[in-house]
C-alpha cells in the first residue's frame, strides 16, 4: 500500500498545480465566458496543424531512429546530441533560423531562383507543420530510438540464427509500444503553439488556442474567456493522453546483457541517406543561427552573464525536482497527470500561481522559484515519456527476480531498477535543464530588472534594437544549455556500450 | 566586485523597504523594454534618485495585466508605458489618481489637457524601408499600388501594440474602405509576427523589404549604428500617433514621491534621457535640444489620432477588417 502511495501522492501534487492556477484565473474571472466563432475556429486549426505536426514527426523520425540504431560510425555519439539542439531552442531564435533557410531571401531559394525552379514560399499552414517538425523531430527520433536500443541484442542474435523476420517479430512490437506516447506528447506540445503558428502561418488563418488566450489576457483582460480556453487546451491534453495510453500496447521483449546490438541487415546507403537528410534539416538552420550569432558575441553587454547564470541555477534545480518527482510518477497515471502540464498555456498557469502567492507574498519575491515550478511541470510529460519505457522494462524483467530475493522498495529500486535506468535518466535530466534554460516561462509576470533569465535578456535585447547581440545571446544560450544537455546524457551513459 | 556589492546592497535595499512599508522607496510598474538594464530606466532611475534621496526600484513585465490582477492591492506607486490604445481599461479600473503635473511644457504636435496619464515621449507608427534597395513610398495609397513583390512584415493587431496602431491607423485613412484597403495590402504581406521584435528581425536580417514599426526607428540606425540606409516612408494621408503615458497610482502609499517623479517626467533632465536610450521624440523638449539625428528625421505634416475612447469604439471593427481581408 505504501509504494501505492508514493506514487498516487506526486500523481495528486501535479495535478493540484496545474488545475489549481487554471481554477483561480477562472474564479477570479467570474466563471466561464461563452466561445464565439472565431474561438472555434482557433480550437480547429490548432487541432488540425497539431495532428499532422505530430504525424509526420513520428513518421519521419522512424525511419532515421533505425538508421542510427543499427549503423555505427565516428561522431555518431555527437551528432544525436546537436541533432537534439532545435528542440531546445527559443521560439523566435528558430523561426529566424528556418526562415534564414527555407524563407523568400534564404539559401534554398537562393539556389532555386538562378536554376529557373519555382520559388519555395514558406509562408502558410505547411510553414507551422514545417517548423514544428523540425522543433520536434528531434525528440521523436531520440524516443524510438530509445525502443530500438531497448531491445535485448541477444534477441538479435537469436532471430538471425532462426532466420526470422527480424522487423516483425521484434521492431514492430517495439514501435506499437513507442510511437503512441511519442504521437500524443508532440501532439500535445503542438497545441500549445504561438509564435510559430503566427509568424510561419502568414496571417490570421493561422490562429491558435494560444493566441486566442494571449489576446483575452494581454488587451481584454478576459481572465474568464483565458480560463475557458485553457479548460479545452486541459481537455484536448487530456484525450490525446488517454488514446496514445490505449494504443500503447506491446509486448515487453524480455531482459537482456544491455550489451550493443551488432546488426547486419538493411541498407548502408539507404541508413546513410536518411541520417544525412535529418542532419541537414535540422542543422542547416542552427548553422545559419551560429553565423548570425559570433559577430554579436562582441557586443553583449556584461548583465548577460549573470542572466546566464540565473539561467544554469533554473535549469538545475529543474533537473533535479524534475527527477525526483518522476520516478515515483513513472505509471500510466502519472503519466496521464503529467500531460496536463504541458496541454495548459503557461500564460494561464503563471497568472493562476501569481493570483494564489499574491496575498502572501510579493509576486517579484518569488519569480525564480515559480518560473522553476512552470519548468519543471512542463518537463515532466518528456521525462515520464522517456523513463517510463525503462522502468517498465526493468519492473517486468527484474521484478520478480527481486521480488524472490526479498527486494522490496528502495533497495529493489537501488539494486535492480537504476542501473539500468542510467541511460533513459540521464537523457531526461538533459532535456529537462536545456528546456529550462531556454523558457521564457512566466517570468515576464513576476520579474523586476536583476531576476532576468538569459532568453528574457535576449527578447530585451531585441526588443532595443540591438538584433546582433540578441543573436549572439541566443548563441550562448544554446551553446549552454546544448553543454547542459552533453553533461547529463552523456553521465548517463558513462560505461554503456552505447 | 563593485557591481556585485551594489547588487547585494540593491537586494538588501529592496527587502528592507518591504519590511518597513514602502519607507522611502518608489515602485514603478514598467515594461521589459524600458526597465531592463539596455533600456532607458537605469539612466532615468539615477538621475531621479540623486534629486529624491529616495530608491527607485523597477517591477518589469507586463504593466497593465499585472495592475489590474493586482488592484488596490499593487505595490505600484507609479506605471509608466501605457499607451492611448488600453488606457481606457486602466481609467476605468479606478486604480489611477489625477497626476497634478503642469502639462505647459509639453510639445507634441497634439494637444494634451489628460489629467491622469503624462505623456514622457512619442512616435509616429510608420513603415520603414531600406532606401539603397527601393525609392519608399509617398502615400498609403502609393504603398497599395506598390509591385506585389515588395515584401512587407506587419505585427498582429491581436497581440502587439503596434500591430494594433497599425489597423486603427488603415481605419483613420480609409474608414468604410478599411477592408479593401487591407485587401491590396494583403498580397505584399509576406507574414504577421506575434511583437515587433520579430518582424524588426525579418527586416534586418533581409527576409522582408518592408517593416511596421516607428518614424523615429531610423534613429537608431544613424546614432548608434552610424548607417543611414534605413528610412521612414512619410504619407501624405498622415501617420498614426503613438504616446507613451505615465499615471501615478490611486493607492500609493508614498504619494509625495510619486507626485515628485510625475513631475520629474516633464524636466529637461528625464527628457533629455528619451532619444537616445528610448528612441523616440521626448514629450516636453524644444526641437533644438534634441540630438541632432533626430532633428533631421523626416517626420510627417498631419498627425492621425483618436482618443481613447474613439480607439475603443473603433477597435473591433478595425481588427475585423484585418481579419476578414487577411483571412482571404
Amino acid at each position: 500500500m505504501a509504494h501505492r502511495l508514493v506514487s498516487i501522492i506526486p500523481a495528486l501534487i501535479v495535478a493540484g498545480l496545474v488545475i489549481g492556477p487554471v481554477a483561480a484565473v477562472l474564479w477570479r474571472g467570474g466563471g466561464f465566458t461563452a466561445l464565439s466563432d472565431a474561438d472555434a475556429d482557433a480550437v480547429a486549426f490548432t487541432v488540425w496543424q497539431a495532428f499532422w505536426s505530430a504525424l509526420i514527426s513520428v513518421v519521419l523520425a522512424v525511419p532515421v531512429a533505425r538508421a542510427l540504431a543499427r549503423r555505427q560510425f565516428p561522431g555518431r555519439g555527437a551528432l544525436i546530441a546537436v541533432m537534439g539542439a532545435p528542440f531546445i531552442l527559443p521560439v523566435i531564435v528558430a523561426v529566424l533560423g528556418l526562415v534564414a533557410v527555407f524563407g523568400g531571401r534564404g539559401v534554398i531559394n537562393a539556389v532555386l531562383g538562378p536554376l529557373g525552379l519555382p520559388r519555395l514560399d514558406i509562408y502558410g499552414a505547411h510553414g507551422v507543420i514545417l517548423a514544428h517538425v523540425f522543433f520536434n523531430l528531434p525528440l521523436a527520433v531520440r524516443l524510438i530510438l530509445q525502443g530500438w536500443l531497448s531491445i535485448p541484442s541477444e534477441r538479435f542474435q537469436v532471430a538471425a540464427s532462426l532466420g526470422a523476420p527480424l522487423f516483425w517479430l521484434l521492431e514492430w512490437p517495439m514501435l506499437k509500444r513507442i510511437v503512441p506516447g511519442a504521437f500524443a506528447v508532440i501532439f500535445v506540445i503542438c497545441l500549445g503553439s504561438f509564435a510559430v503558428a503566427l509568424t510561419l502561418g502568414g496571417g490570421p488563418r493561422a490562429t491558435t488556442v494560444e493566441l486566442a488566450i494571449y489576446q483575452a489576457f494581454k488587451f481584454d483582460f478576459d481572465l474568464g474567456k483565458a480560463a475557458s480556453l485553457a479548460v479545452v487546451q486541459l481537455a484536448l491534453g487530456l484525450c490525446a493522453g488517454l488514446v496514445a495510453l490505449l494504443l500503447a500496447r506491446g509486448d515487453m521483449l524480455g531482459a537482456g546483457l544491455d550489451r550493443v546490438v551488432q546488426r547486419w541487415d538493411g541498407s548502408r546507403v539507404l541508413d546513410a541517406v536518411w541520417i544525412g537528410l535529418a542532419a541537414l534539416f535540422l542543422l542547416a538552420p542552427l548553422g545559419a543561427l551560429v553565423v548570425a550569432g559570433v559577430p554579436g558575441l562582441a557586443l553583449l553587454p556584461e548583465g548577460i552573464w549573470a542572466a546566464t547564470g540565473r539561467s544554469v541555477m533554473i535549469a538545475l534545480g529543474a533537473v533535479v525536482l524534475t527527477m525526483a518527482l518522476a520516478l515515483p510518477l513513472a505509471t500510466k497515471a502519472g503519466e496521464a497527470a503529467s500531460l496536463l502540464g504541458i496541454s495548459v498555456s503557461g500564460l494561464v498557469l503563471g497568472t493562476g500561481i501569481f493570483l494564489i502567492v499574491q496575498p502572501y507574498v510579493r509576486p517579484a519575491s518569488v519569480a525564480l522559484p515559480v518560473t522553476l515550478l512552470v519548468n519543471v511541470l512542463m518537463s515532466l510529460p518528456f521525462v515520464l515519456r522517456i523513463l517510463r519505457t525503462g522502468v517498465d522494462g526493468a519492473k517486468a524483467d527484474y521484478g520478480r527476480l527481486g521480488a524472490s530475493l526479498g527486494l522490496r522498495g528502495w533497495a529493489l529500486w537501488r539494486i535492480a531498477y537504476l542501473p539500468r535506468l542510467r541511460r533513459p535518466m540521464g537523457f531526461s535530466a538533459g532535456l529537462t535543464g536545456a528546456l529550462a534554460m531556454g523558457d521564457l516561462g512566466v517570468i515576464t509576470l513576476f520579474s523586476r530588472p536583476g531576476q532576468g533569465t538569459l532568453p528574457l535578456a535576449m527578447y530585451e535585447l531585441m526588443g532595443r534594437y540591438q538584433m546582433d547581440a540578441a543573436y549572439g545571446a541566443a548563441l550562448v544560450l544554446v551553446g549552454t544549455s546544448l553543454a547542459l544537455f552533453w553533461v547529463f546524457d552523456r553521465g548517463g551513459r558513462v560505461n554503456a556500450d552505447v | 566586485m563593485k557591481k556585485t556589492l551594489l547588487t547585494v546592497a540593491g537586494l538588501f535595499a529592496a527587502t528592507t523597504a518591504f519590511a518597513d512599508g514602502h519607507a522611502n522607496t518608489l515602485t514603478v510598474y514598467a515594461p521589459d523594454y524600458f526597465g531592463s538594464e539596455w533600456g532607458p530606466g537605469p539612466s532615468i532611475e539615477a538621475a531621479f534618485e540623486e534629486q529624491c534621496g529616495c530608491d527607485l526600484v523597477y517591477q518589469t513585465g507586463d504593466v497593465l495585466p499585472r495592475l489590474l490582477l493586482e488592484g488596490e492591492n499593487t505595490e505600484a506607486d507609479v506605471v509608466i508605458g501605457l499607451n492611448t490604445d488600453v488606457t481606457k481599461r486602466a481609467r476605468e479600473s479606478g486604480l489611477m489618481a489625477p497626476h497634478g503635473v503642469d502639462l505647459s511644457a509639453l510639445t507634441l504636435p497634439i494637444d494634451w489637457d489628460d489629467d491622469t496619464f503624462v505623456p514622457f515621449n512619442y512616435s509616429h507608427t510608420a513603415f520603414i524601408y531600406d532606401n539603397t534597395k527601393l525609392d519608399g513610398f509617398d502615400s498609403f495609397e502609393a504603398l497599395l499600388n506598390a509591385p506585389d513583390d515588395v515584401r512587407v512584415v506587419i505585427q498582429d493587431p491581436r497581440s502587439s501594440i503596434s500591430g494594433l496602431a497599425l489597423v486603427l491607423w488603415v481605419q483613420a485613412v480609409y474608414g468604410d474602405e478599411a477592408e479593401a484597403a487591407w485587401a491590396r495590402l494583403a498580397p505584399k504581406i509576406v507574414t504577421v509576427t506575434q511583437g515587433w521584435s520579430e518582424s524588426y528581425g525579418l527586416f534586418t536580417d533581409g527576409e522582408a523589404d518592408v517593416v511596421l514599426s516607428y518614424t523615429t526607428s531610423p534613429a537608431y540606425h544613424i546614432i548608434a549604428e552610424e548607417d543611414l540606409t534605413k528610412s521612414a516612408a512619410i504619407f501624405d494621408e498622415g501617420h498614426y500617433f503613438f504616446v507613451e503615458l505615465a499615471a501615478k497610482v490611486e493607492g500609493t502609499d508614498n504619494a509625495d514621491l510619486a507626485d515628485q517623479f510625475m513631475a520629474f517626467i516633464l524636466t529637461p533632465e528625464f527628457q533629455n534621457l528619451i532619444p537616445t536610450t528610448n528612441w523616440s521624440f521626448p514629450a516636453a523638449l524644444p526641437e533644438a535640444d534634441w540630438p541632432e539625428g533626430f532633428q533631421t528625421l523626416p517626420r510627417p505634416e498631419t498627425v492621425l489620432f483618436y482618443s481613447e475612447d474613439e480607439a475603443a469604439a473603433l477597435r473591433d471593427t478595425a481588427i475585423d477588417a484585418w481579419r476578414t481581408a487577411l483571412s482571404q
